[in-house]
């Protein structure tokens, strides 16, 4: 039983993680069409500005002469999300933007040299050793159930408020704010929205934007959990959170986090109960499964061919 | 421009690079991951054979000739090894190499440098199958991964006297081969595994895999694989609460294992087999002294590499040059080196095995266990 519960705290904060990734790979698919390739590379980059944060903010504060985590770790969160958020702009800008009235083909490629060239950037910009962080949050909270217990460290359970949190607050800003309205008008007719005013090339630097600060998040939260990255990272959770982009339905923003959780539930449950050598085997057989019974995914909808 | 003038120009180029080649007459390649996820290692094997060549053309060189060095980086993939051992043999004309590192990677590269009649010398290779294969020019300066299981399955029983074992490997040629040797010596000892499963490299999250080893109730994890994982997995063992003792080889050595585990907390008591402190002997303490007074701790592979280099070299200075009867004298001839005097059977292993346990302490360094 504890086993069990254990796995699914496992499943629920990896999912959690799949989720933010996946809300960038899904929202750009949502408004021009194209799978960002380069999107695992910006959560890479993110994990390396994370580790530039806190060694500034460190150094900062013992310059200052106290020591405080809460501090550290928002000044952290603050100044990934910013810096990482302005590499979301200039991607786009630079590697999309002009191929806006492209075949989609080109952009894809055109995501996939941004990706190379970014895991490049970083190795010979910050060296291809493999990369840590110290331990900035230590202690566990310990239940007991029955004979064995759930140990959930306090770095997970604010790695799950901090997930939790920064997809409520994109839902509530797509679904309530002005700015949402325009996103999602954007994202039904592209053409119809600047014919009513919107700045429809704004509107997608803003969604390569937040698709960049919700990978920055779970950069940030990521690398003070594990504490080690390198240039490489990106790949591999790239990967898992465009399946759970897809698992969810791609285009779809619950979808995207109900995806991720899916994936890391499965993924947890799967590895612990099972086998953790065929882990991956199973998370891509139920992606299979979801897409043959469901198409567009759990939570997509059906495209319907404009005329 | 004159006719003659273009012609004497033409000439004085020749000359130039007649004597850039006649500079250049030994080629020797160090091949390993000098970028990647295992670079830390590449940077272990390039200094060693960096200082090597630097101290042996100092003294006059191979005969006479000097020794130059070519980087060749396989980034710890099978792939990319067998391209740049291809290149290594035909552009570069190498007459022998130090290296692979990985495993995965030495193996398919020793047929290469076979075909083209190469040394090939690893300091760091441990898989038995490298050897196994019967190849007349593979020689290695480190144990064999069978000889490394021994010694972890047999302090594991004796020493430690647990009875729950966790095997854990990262599905690699040398991760794999490493955990089953150790396997099997322990089930030769009759004490069969709780629990034995690979995980995958380039992860980082091994939660669901730590709460089934919780779940199996093992008293030790035995882990065959690199520090890149073996950080993350020590830590978040530690995370979940379990107490039990992590074991691991060679693949461990380097300090970067206490910075991808996050602090030397984590790895304050993991066990490790690695050879016999290469530190330890006499014969290396001016080397180790000048890597020292570089700045340069000679840690890991070091000077497994710089070893290797004076294998090689020894091969072609006793033999005109020739790599092919370089191997075969290797065979049958001991060499001097900083580890002390080198004999090689006729498989190209080290005739004597030296693996000892180590013991990471709270400070993040590693002695050797009473």
């Amino acid at each position: 039983m504890d086993i069990v519960l254990q796995q699914l705290v496992n499943g629920l904060t990896l999912g959690s993680v799949y989720g933010l990734i996946a809300i960038g790979y899904t929202m750009v698919y949502g408004i021009i069409g194209m799978i960002n390739f380069a999107h695992g590379d910006v959560y890479m980059v993110s994990s390396y500005i994370t580790a530039i944060a806190i060694a500034l903010i460190s150094a900062l504060l013992t310059f200052l002469g106290f020591e405080s985590f809460l501090v550290v770790i928002i000044g952290t969160l603050f100044l990934t999300i910013v810096v990482t958020g302005a590499y979301g702009w200039v991607i786009e800008r630079v590697a999309y933007r002009p191929l806006r009235n492209s075949s989609r083909l080109a952009v894809l490629i055109s995501a996939i040299g941004m990706s190379l060239i970014l895991q490049n950037y970083v190795q010979l910009s910050q060296g291809a050793n493999q990369q840590g962080v110290p331990t900035m949050l230590t202690g566990a909270l310990r239940f007991h159930v029955g004979d064995g217990f759930v140990q959930i460290t306090y770095m997970k359970v604010f790695i799950l408020i901090a997930a939790f949190a920064g997809m409520g607050i994109l839902t509530y800003v797509i679904q309530k704010t002005k700015l949402g309205r325009m996103c999602r008008a954007t994202q039904q007719d592209r053409k119809m929205a600047s014919i009513l005013g919107i700045d429809t090339d704004k509107i997608i630097s803003t969604v390569f934007v937040i698709g960049a600060t919700m990978a920055a998040l779970a950069g940030v939260l990521i690398t003070l959990d594990y504490g080690a990255f390198d240039f490489y990272i990106g790949f591999i959770i790239g990967i898992k959170a465009f399946t759970a982009a897809v698992l969810g339905g791609i285009g779809s923003l619950p979808g995207a986090m109900l995806g991720g959780l899916i994936l890391g539930l499965s993924e947890a449950l799967f590895a612990g109960l099972i086998s953790s050598d065929y882990k991956d085997v199973f998370s891509f057989s139920l992606l299979v499964l979801i897409l043959i019974i469901r198409p567009s995914g759990l939570l997509g909808k059906p495209e319907v061919e404009k005329v | 421009m004159s006719n003659a003038v273009v012609r004497k120009t033409l000439i004085s180029l020749a000359v130039a690079g007649a004597a850039t080649l006649a500079q250049a007459d030994v080629v020797i390649g160090v091949a390993g991951p000098h970028t990647g996820a295992y670079a830390a290692f590449g940077e272990q094997l390039w200094k060693g054979a960096e200082k090597a060549a630097q101290d042996i053309n100092a003294a006059g060189g191979i005969n006479g000739e000097m020794i130059t060095l070519v980087k060749a980086d396989d980034a710890c993939e099978p792939k990319q090894a067998v391209s740049v051992a291809n290149r290594l043999v035909d552009s570069d004309g190498a007459l022998a190499v130090v290296g692979h590192f990985c495993s995965s990677s030495s193996i398919p590269a020793s047929k290469i440098y076979e075909e083209a009649g190469v040394i090939m010398v690893t300091p760091a290779s441990t898989n038995p199958t490298l050897t196994d294969q019967g190849l007349p020019n593979v020689f290695r300066v480190c144990g064999r991964d069978d000889q490394q299981g021994d010694v972890a399955a047999s302090y594991i029983v004796d020493k430690l006297g647990a009875k729950r074992i966790a095997v854990i490997h990262d599905k690699d040629t040398y991760g794999k081969g490493l955990a089953d040797a150790m396997k099997s010596t322990l089930n030769a000892y009759g004490v069969k595994e709780v629990m034995y499963e690979g995980l995958t490299r380039g992860e980082k999250d091994f939660n669901a895999l730590i709460t089934k080893i919780r779940s199996v109730d093992a008293d030790v994890v035995y882990f065959g694989g690199l520090h890149s994982e073996a950080g993350p997995l020590v830590r978040q063992l530690r995370e979940q609460g379990s107490k039990a003792i992590f074991i691991s080889g060679d693949g461990i050595v380097s300090d970067e294992f206490v910075s991808v585990a996050g602090s030397p907390e984590y790895v304050d008591g993991v066990l490790m087999t690695f050879g016999a402190p290469p530190t330890s002997y006499p014969s290396g303490a001016k080397v180790i002294k000048e890597f020292r007074d570089a700045g340069y701790e000679p840690e890991g592979y070091t000077l497994y590499s710089y070893t290797a280099m004076q294998v090689a070299v020894a091969a072609l200075a006793n033999n005109n040059l020739d790599p092919i009867k370089g191997a075969e004298w290797l065979k049958t001839h001991s060499v001097d080196t900083v580890m002390g005097k080198k004999d090689f059977d006729e498989k190209g292993d080290l005739t004597v095995s030296d693996y000892v346990m180590y013991e990471w302490d709270a400070q993040g360094k590693y002695n050797v266990v009473d």
